[in-house]
């Protein structure tokens, strides 16, 4: 039995005049990985910033419709906007790890937050670490600047730092698309581990990394859902003709 | 495409937390100080014209300074002023705008280069009282200028350089590259398209690094006062001693010799330094128009 | 053809060498005419010598250094504070149509004369001193005394001056911090002012830092607006509300009168001076570059 996790109801986005985002109506499932896919400009990645309401922090945006996350709307006034945004972590397409330590990067979120002891930050940086499958390589230069790392390790790094938090859904925009094949690979990896904790939603460009990594898939294309299916429906046998053009590269 | 779906209501997640107040203090903060600093800034502005302009009128511009400048107005002194910055925009301009041609255009990335565009940087930190003490031994005792025009137009010319070298640099570097291609390409040599593409292009760049020299010019005290002395007459030469209009303020309030004359002299400063701040934004925006359009 | 063509370039060359040249002669000229007192008067009891009495062949040049330290650092503990504040609030905080207002506010005010803000401060600000702050402080110390030109009334004006310095550069530093940075804080669920305190302030760090540093070397060269009202007495003081002499002060009010070796003196004071703010603004220089590299 799966259950919801954040239901979107005719969710409209519009920046200024132009309508960026139409008629989204969206289930995404609890514990599951939801790949969206779609040419650039589709509006996926403007979907998934609209999920820790990122978009708040560009001018004239306007939002309408419902999105809501364990049943609560995170557009209503009452929605805490940092509880909103430590309870759904984001993982962003370049790796923009702070220009601190390993240890301070990890640490940062728990600390804002108000956790103060020591041993506690200690533990949860380390937990934090091993679930990215990051600990055995920076363990013993936690106080290192994080900008040291490879590009792979500063990913899994940003990853860390948004377990840190303890969420319960990540978003990943593109997260490999910086990455070279190997620390890809590392990364997808990842996804498998850490959906049985989290429900994560990812932005691809890659349609065999969507098909590798997803349970679900949702087709965008000019700011609308083409279509939303179980991944393997979707690469096997689409429905709209649209769909099946972008995923055996006709365009995009 | 899922059937048994669920939408379960924890509200430990989303619950209303308290208004976040130590944010809103910050932010209250950060707003009071901002608007205390513009309003400290201003006031300062505003006390100096409201004790100054009730005392302007045309006997103030038109008549001589009389004993001391405690009576009459400052009209010696305007020509002084005029008379010193002529001659120092006069000196930096050329110097200053051929340095920066040659700067952005011929310069290659040499230790000599490298040297030249330190030594400008320098220059633009040194403080003015410095500058009066260099222009008195060289200037004014070495050469024998004297306390003088001379004296104190090239002393400011050394100051006003680096604005400039600097704002000509800027604009001649927004000069596309296509416009000089295209000149080159019709046969012109460098020196024909930079004279006749490049410079004019960058015109009103390079006038508003002029206007922002003159502006420094003056409101400069420290270093005129040693080079150019204070003497109170009309000069008729170049090599005669001034006093300029900030020279007259220090040496008003300093001596405390009329509040009335200080504040309206320097309320003709302050309304200087206005009238130039809006011609140089209104030169700047021109500028960027015109690169925008190209 | 070609060799005018050479010619115009070397004489443009010579041109973008006065500025370097400038500074070599400026410091070969003011070392020149100050080093043989130091040496026949002993850099040690010139630098720390307490007693300044230029009548008595006495030049000991501490209660200057002291002087301008004094009124430098507390020119910077009400400017840092206030100008970092004012960069977050333009950069981070503000809207566009109040930032439209602000900057140009703040940039009006770089370019009023020195000798305006003395003005200001000796007729508002060493009253308001006498006036309001000795009261408060006689009922603590029944016996304290100021005549209001103090080290405090320097400190409140010269960090009115710097403000546009460390505004501006800070405002550009915090602006080229990248917004993944800021993103990824927020994203963390930290608030803005969080994100500002513990990733845009750290991150701007090399810039905030070149601007105080910058802001220091204008406070420290800052000769007219002291001179009005610090009281200029050569005396090592003894709190923020006593009367002080800075090293440009004494310059600017003795060069007038000096007699030769009184003159040398001062040189050496300029010398003094020259080199405290050639350090500032070399390392503010170093530090943008190191700003520029990441």
């Amino acid at each position: 039995m799966s259950n919801t996790k954040i239901r979107v109801k005719d969710l409209q986005l519009y920046y200024g005049e132009f309508h960026a985002l139409m008629d989204i109506n969206i289930d995404i499932i609890e514990n599951k990985v939801t790949a969206l896919i779609g040419p650039s400009g589709c509006g996926k990645s403007t979907f998934l910033r609209t999920l820790n309401r990122m978009n708040d922090l560009i001018d004239h945006v306007k939002i309408k419709g419902n999105i809501l996350i364990d049943g609560i709307d995170i557009y209503d006034i009452a929605c805490d906007l940092t509880h909103l945004r430590k309870r759904v972590g984001m993982v962003f397409q370049k790796p923009n790890p702070f220009s601190k330590t390993i240890y301070e990067n990890i640490s940062y979120g728990p600390r804002i937050h108000g956790i103060k002891e020591k041993s506690k930050l200690d533990e949860i940086v380390e937990k934090s670490l091993k679930k990215a499958a990051l600990w055995d390589e920076v363990k013993n230069r936690l106080n290192k600047p994080a900008l040291g790392l490879s590009g792979g390790q500063q990913q899994r790094l940003c990853i860390a730092r948004c377990l840190a938090v303890e969420p319960d859904v990540i978003l990943m925009d593109e997260p490999t698309s910086a990455l070279d094949p190997i620390s890809t690979l590392k990364v997808e990896n990842l996804l498998e581990e850490l959906k049985r904790e989290y429900t994560i939603v990812i932005v691809t460009h890659n349609m065999q990394q969507a098909g590798r990594v997803s349970d679900y898939t949702s087709f965008f294309l000019n700011g609308e859902i083409i279509e939303k299916d179980l991944t393997k429906n979707i690469f096997s046998k689409p429905r709209d003709k649209r769909t099946q053009d972008y995923i055996t590269g006709r365009f995009g | 495409m899922v059937e048994n779906t669920k939408i379960y209501t924890s509200n430990i997640l989303f619950k209303k937390q308290k208004v976040n107040m130590k944010e809103k203090i910050a932010f209250i903060l950060i707003y009071a100080v901002a608007f205390l600093t513009i309003v400290a800034l201003l006031s300062i502005i505003g006390y100096v014209l409201i004790n100054g302009v009730k005392y302007l009128n045309v006997e103030f511009f038109i008549q001589e300074p009389k004993s001391m400048g405690r009576e009459g107005g400052i009209f010696s002194i305007i020509i002084g002023s005029i008379y010193l910055t002529f001659v120092s925009i006069g000196i930096a301009t050329p110097i200053g705008v051929c340095a920066a041609i040659y700067l952005t255009e011929y310069a290659k990335e040499n230790k000599l280069v490298k040297l030249i565009r330190f030594g400008t940087e320098i220059l633009a930190g040194i403080p003015s009282i410095i500058f009066g003490l260099f222009g008195f031994v060289f200037f004014v005792i070495l050469l024998g200028f004297r306390w003088s025009i001379l004296s104190g137009g090239l002393t400011l010319a050394m100051m006003i350089l680096p604005t400039i070298i600097r704002s000509t640099e800027e604009a001649i570097k927004m000069v596309p590259t296509s416009f000089r291609e295209g000149s080159l390409a019709l046969g012109a040599t460098k020196w024909q398209t930079i004279i006749k593409i490049v410079i004019p292009s960058s015109i009103s760049g390079i006038v508003t690094g002029i206007i922002l020299g003159i502006g420094r010019a003056i409101g400069e005290t420290a270093a005129v006062i040693l080079t150019a002395g204070s003497s109170l007459g009309v000069p008729s030469s170049i090599l005669d001693p001034t006093r300029t209009m900030s020279v007259h303020v220090y040496l008003l309030a300093s001596e405390g010799l009329s509040k009335e004359k200080t504040f309206a002299t320097a309320s003709v400063l302050i309304i200087l330094v206005l009238c130039i701040n809006f011609l140089s934004n209104v030169v700047g925006n021109q500028f960027m128009k015109n690169t925008k359009v190209s | 053809m070609k060799k005018y063509e050479k010619w115009i370039e070397i004489f443009l060359f010579i041109c973008a060498t006065v500025a370097t040249l400038s500074v070599f002669l400026i410091t070969f000229f003011i070392f020149k005419e100050g080093v043989p007192i130091l040496k026949s008067y002993g850099v040690f009891s010139f630098i720390f010598g307490t007693n300044w009495s230029p009548t008595n062949g006495e030049y000991g040049a501490f209660p200057m250094i002291i002087g301008s330290i004094g009124v430098t650092l507390g020119a910077l503990m009400i400017g840092i504070p206030a100008g970092i504040t004012c960069a977050v609030f333009l950069a981070e905080i503000a809207p566009k149509s109040m930032v439209k207002i602000f900057r140009p506010a703040i940039e009006l005010l770089a370019g009023i004369p020195s000798v305006v803000y003395g003005l200001f401060g000796l007729s508002i600000v060493v009253p308001f001193i006498r006036i309001y702050i000795l009261p408060i402080i006689q009922k603590f110390h029944p016996n304290a005394y100021t005549s209001g030109y103090s080290i405090l009334a320097g400190a409140m004006i010269l960090a009115i001056m710097i403000l546009p310095t460390i505004v501006s550069i800070s405002e550009n530093a915090i602006r080229s911090v990248p917004s993944e940075y800021k993103e990824g804080s927020l994203a963390l669920g930290a608030t803005h002012v969080k994100t500002i305190t513990r990733v845009v302030l750290p991150a701007a760090k090399s810039g905030i830092i070149a601007s105080v540093v910058l802001g220091m070397g204008r406070a420290v060269g800052e000769t007219m607006a002291v001179i009005l009202i610090t009281g200029n007495m050569p005396k090592v003081p003894g709190g923020i509300l006593d009367s002080v002499s800075t090293l440009t002060g004494t310059i600017a009010m003795e060069m007038g009168y000096a007699t030769p070796t009184h003159q040398k003196a001062l040189f050496a004071t300029g010398i003094i001076l020259f080199v405290f703010i050639m350090f500032l603004n070399m390392t503010a220089t170093f530090t943008m570059k190191r700003m520029g590299e990441k």
